[in-house]
This record gives C-alpha cells, structure tokens and sequence, in this order.
C-alpha cells in the first residue's frame, strides 16, 4: 500500500510543481516587497533532492534552472549552473539534512541559498553586469525562513491520493 | 520517514557517478553562458523557451489585467466627468498647437530640403501591451505581448505618449524584451533642448532617475532643462523628450557635473507602449558635426560641449547583451576636434 502511494508522484506533478515555482518567481508583487521575494524555484529544486517522495538530481535542477534563465531573459545558463551546484551538495548531504529538526535543516538550506546566491552575484560579475546593490542578499533570509512553509506546503501535495 | 522502501531508486546518489553529472551538466551550463554573451547565437533555444513561456506569462498577467479593466468599468460618474472636462482642455490646447503644427511641418520640410537630408520623423507605430510580470527587480526591464511576428526588431525603439521609453533587446515570436531607458546597462544619447549641449544620460537601475556622468563644470545646464533625444547612434529618432533635469550638482573638487534628470515617459505605470519604426537613413556623424560647425558661429557663448573623457565612456556603456546603442553612440556625441571640421 506504501508503494500504491509512492508511485502517484509522477512526472505531471513535477512539471507542476516546477511551472507553479516558476510562475510565483515572476508574478508581480508591490514594490516594497518585491526584493523579499522567496526565491522559489531554489526552494523546488532544494525540496526535490532532500525531501521529495520522488527524489531527483542535477538532471532535474539544470532543467529547472534553464527554464528560469529564459523566464527571467537572463543569461542562459546561468540558474541551471547555480541551481546543479546546490543540487550537488543536497544530494550529498540529504542523509544527514534529512535526519535534522527543522530549524537546523533551515540553517543548511540558509548556507545553500546563501552559496547559490553568491554563485549567481558572481556570474552576473563574470558577464560584465554586476549588481552591487546589497539589497540582492534580502531575499536569502526570507527563502529560508519559508523552508518550513514550504515543505509542509509540498509534502501534502506530495501524499495527496 | 519511511519514504525510501518504496523508491526505487539508489538511496544514496554518491559516489562518482554523482561528481561526474556534476562536471558534465556544469560544463553544459558555462557552454551555454559563453554563448549566449559572446556570440549571442542561442535565439533559437531562446525563441523555444520564449515561446513556452509565454502562456504562463500571460496567464499570470491575465488576472491583474482584468482587475484593472473591472475597476476601469466601476469608476464613478464623477470621475470620468472629471476625467473628460480634463480632456476637453487638453483636447483645447492640442488643437491649437496642431494649428501651428501644420504650418511648422511646412517649413520644416522646406528647411530640411534645403540641407538636402530627409525628414527623420517616426513613420509607423505600433502598440504593445506590457505584461505584468516582474523580470529582474534590480534590472529595469519589461516584457510586451508583440515580437518578430509583427515586424518587432532587436534595436528598435519604444515610446510612450510622454517620452521615449526605451528599445528592444530580445524580440521573440510572440512577445519581446525591452530595455528601459532607467536601466543601469542603459545609455542614451540626449541633448539639452534649450542649448543643444549634447551628452548621453545613463540608467541607474531606479525608473525615476537618470544620471548624466559626463557634462564639464562650464557645461550650461540648469534645473528644468528638457533633454530629448539626440539621435546619434540611430536607435532613437532625434527631438524626442527624454527626461527633465532635477538636479545639478557643481562640486568645484570634480571635473565633472553630477546631473540628475527624471524620465518623462511613464516607465513603471505605463499598460502599453508605441514601438515606432523610422527613416534612421540619415545619422552619419558627419551631418551632424557639420550642423555643429554651421551653427556654432551663431551661438554667442557657445559649450564645447560634452567633454567626457573617451577614455572613460566605453567602461560606463559597457558593449553588452545587446544594448548596441549606447555603446555604438558612446564615442559619437563628442564633437570633432577643431582640426577635423570640414
């Protein structure tokens, strides 16, 4: 009966999954709080390969980031570079991220939203358009501390049927 | 948790299997990058994704634009009586300036005529509804629902009913992105329209202001000066209005002026915008300084006018993701050096 369930989660959930994120990462939002937004698709990817029922890997977040490049219309390849890198370490450490409280799990995932971040304030370097602004480090905080919200958010969507 | 019994998969994706997707699809991903910023030869992939995504970006725009058409429907009987005693006016102060219009239009052509250089006035335009998505909150970019299917071009420039706007930087099938003038990759050639001291007006990332990094000291700019567009670099048809000036700082200690100025165009509540096709044939530099030395006698006090170091220009306007203009006009607004006029 455990297997019934598992096996639901199929591809037309992740591809569900993968456009709502994208879509949240662009709808418009007030000003005000438009620099707070979580960044979501990070979140899906890092959800994917911790979390998941279905677990999947680097495959999965290079596609994602892809998509999200020609969402944004920034440099293709950019998010899916940063995106396979956090991937990486969180299916390296999904073992033990896995076994940790939630409020620890929130401090790794800060530390890898914190990395891709930094990863993509340097590719923007690289490219010859860097954004200095210190304001691009808020929404860090903000993706981590939803971390909680939004693994309770998926794991029902996940368990549905 | 129990989750991993009924997974089939490898409960552990270690090992060097792992690293080795790791290089493969980062490798994969730099490939793209230098591509896409060298040699820009990823529009097809581009296209595709545009194409893919723009369902979901007008389905996430759909429901903000009908809100606003409702509370459009629901406005007050006061309001739209309000609104069209307001257009009566304006409609007033249009016809008269039409009136003059026409006869100004005459002698233009002759003048222009004379100069033996075609008129350089926008021939056709066409309206484009902006999405209301939010691309990059530090990059001041927009996405509209038309593309190549219309005629849209990469270069081609887009205003609004109080100013120019901006220009296309990515133009797929079916919608396009377009570069705001407030845009920090953004440069745009403008001249002071009560002097003609010619300069180029940066983005800085914030849609209400424009910064002008290059004016000397002497340089005859005042608060409330117009800058409209100079032309050069033929992206943006000449005489335009760009932005007004809100600020100048002389700082005796700098060689340059601080000037700030604020775009007239609308650019964060415009819902559509003008993208404008015209006759750009005539922009060759040499005109233009040609008009300079004809008119300079003229001038009593006349500006040297933009002394910006050339050295400096290029590494503010960096020649980038498809922002031509600016960089191609950069060097342009300098005028000839005395020994060069013809």
């Amino acid at each position: 009966m455990m297997l019934g369930t598992r096996t639901n989660f199929g591809w037309g959930r992740v591809v569900g999954l993968t456009i709502l994120a994208l879509a949240a990462s662009v709808v418009p939002l007030p000003d005000a709080v438009e620099l707070l937004r979580p960044d979501f698709v990070a979140l899906t990817v890092l959800w994917f390969c911790l979390l998941s029922p279905r677990l999947l890997g680097l495959t999965y977040a290079w596609c994602a980031g892809l998509a999200l490049d020609g969402f944004k219309g920034v440099l293709l390849g950019q998010h899916a570079l940063t995106l396979t890198v956090i991937a990486y370490l969180a299916s390296k450490l999904r073992l033990q991220v896995r076994a940790f409280p939630p409020l620890q799990q929130s401090a790794v995932i800060l530390a890898l939203l914190w990395l891709h971040e930094f990863l993509l304030f340097w590719l923007d370097g690289v490219a010859g358009h860097p954004v200095t602004d210190w304001r691009r480090w808020l929404s860090v905080p903000v993706s981590a501390a939803c971390w909680p919200l939004i693994t309770a958010l998926y794991s029902r969507f996940a368990s549905r049927r | 948790m129990s989750s991993h019994e009924s997974d089939p998969r490898p409960l552990l994706l270690g090992g060097p299997a792992l690293g080795l997707r790791l290089i493969v699809l980062a490798a994969m991903a730099a490939g793209l990058m230098v591509a896409d910023h060298r040699q820009h030869q990823l529009a097809a992939i581009r296209d595709a994704i545009a194409s893919l995504a723009y369902p979901i970006q007008r389905s996430i725009s759909a429901p903000f634009e009908v809100w606003a058409s409702i509370r459009e429907s629901f406005a007050t009987k006061t309001r739209v009586e309000a609104d069209n005693v307001k257009l009566a006016a304006d409609n007033l102060v249009l016809r008269l300036k039409l009136l003059r219009f026409d006869a100004l239009e005459q002698e233009n052509q002759r003048l222009r005529a004379m100069r033996e250089s075609s008129p350089r006035v926008v021939q056709r335009s066409l309206v484009a509804e902006i999405l209301q998505v939010d691309l990059d909150p530090f990059r001041q970019r927009v996405l509209v629902n038309k593309g190549t299917r219309e005629g849209v071009f990469r270069g081609q420039a887009a205003i609004d009913a109080n100013g120019i706007v901006g220009q296309v930087t990515r133009a797929g099938p079916v919608s396009a992105e377009i570069i705001l003038i407030s845009d920090p990759e953004h440069a745009i050639p403008v001249a002071v329209n009560r002097t003609g001291v010619r300069s180029i007006a940066l983005g800085t990332g914030r849609s209400g202001l424009l910064s002008l990094p290059y004016l000397p000291q002497n340089a005859d700019v005042i608060v409330g000066d117009l800058l409209v567009s100079s032309g050069l670099g033929g992206v943006y048809p000449p005489g335009y209005p760009v932005a007004k000036v809100t600020s100048v700082v002389r700082d005796p200690a700098q060689p340059l002026l601080a000037i700030e100025a604020a775009p007239l165009a609308g650019l964060d509540r415009d819902p559509e915008i003008l993208l404008i096709w015209f006759d750009n044939a005539v922009v060759e530099p040499p005109a233009e300084s040609e008009l300079k030395a004809d008119a300079a006698p003229q001038r009593p006090a006349p500006v040297p006018a933009p002394v910006a170091s050339p050295a400096e220009t290029p590494t503010e306007a960096p020649p980038d993701t498809g922002v031509d203009a600016p960089a191609g006009a950069a060097p342009s607004p300098q005028p000839p050096p005395p020994g060069n006029a013809p």
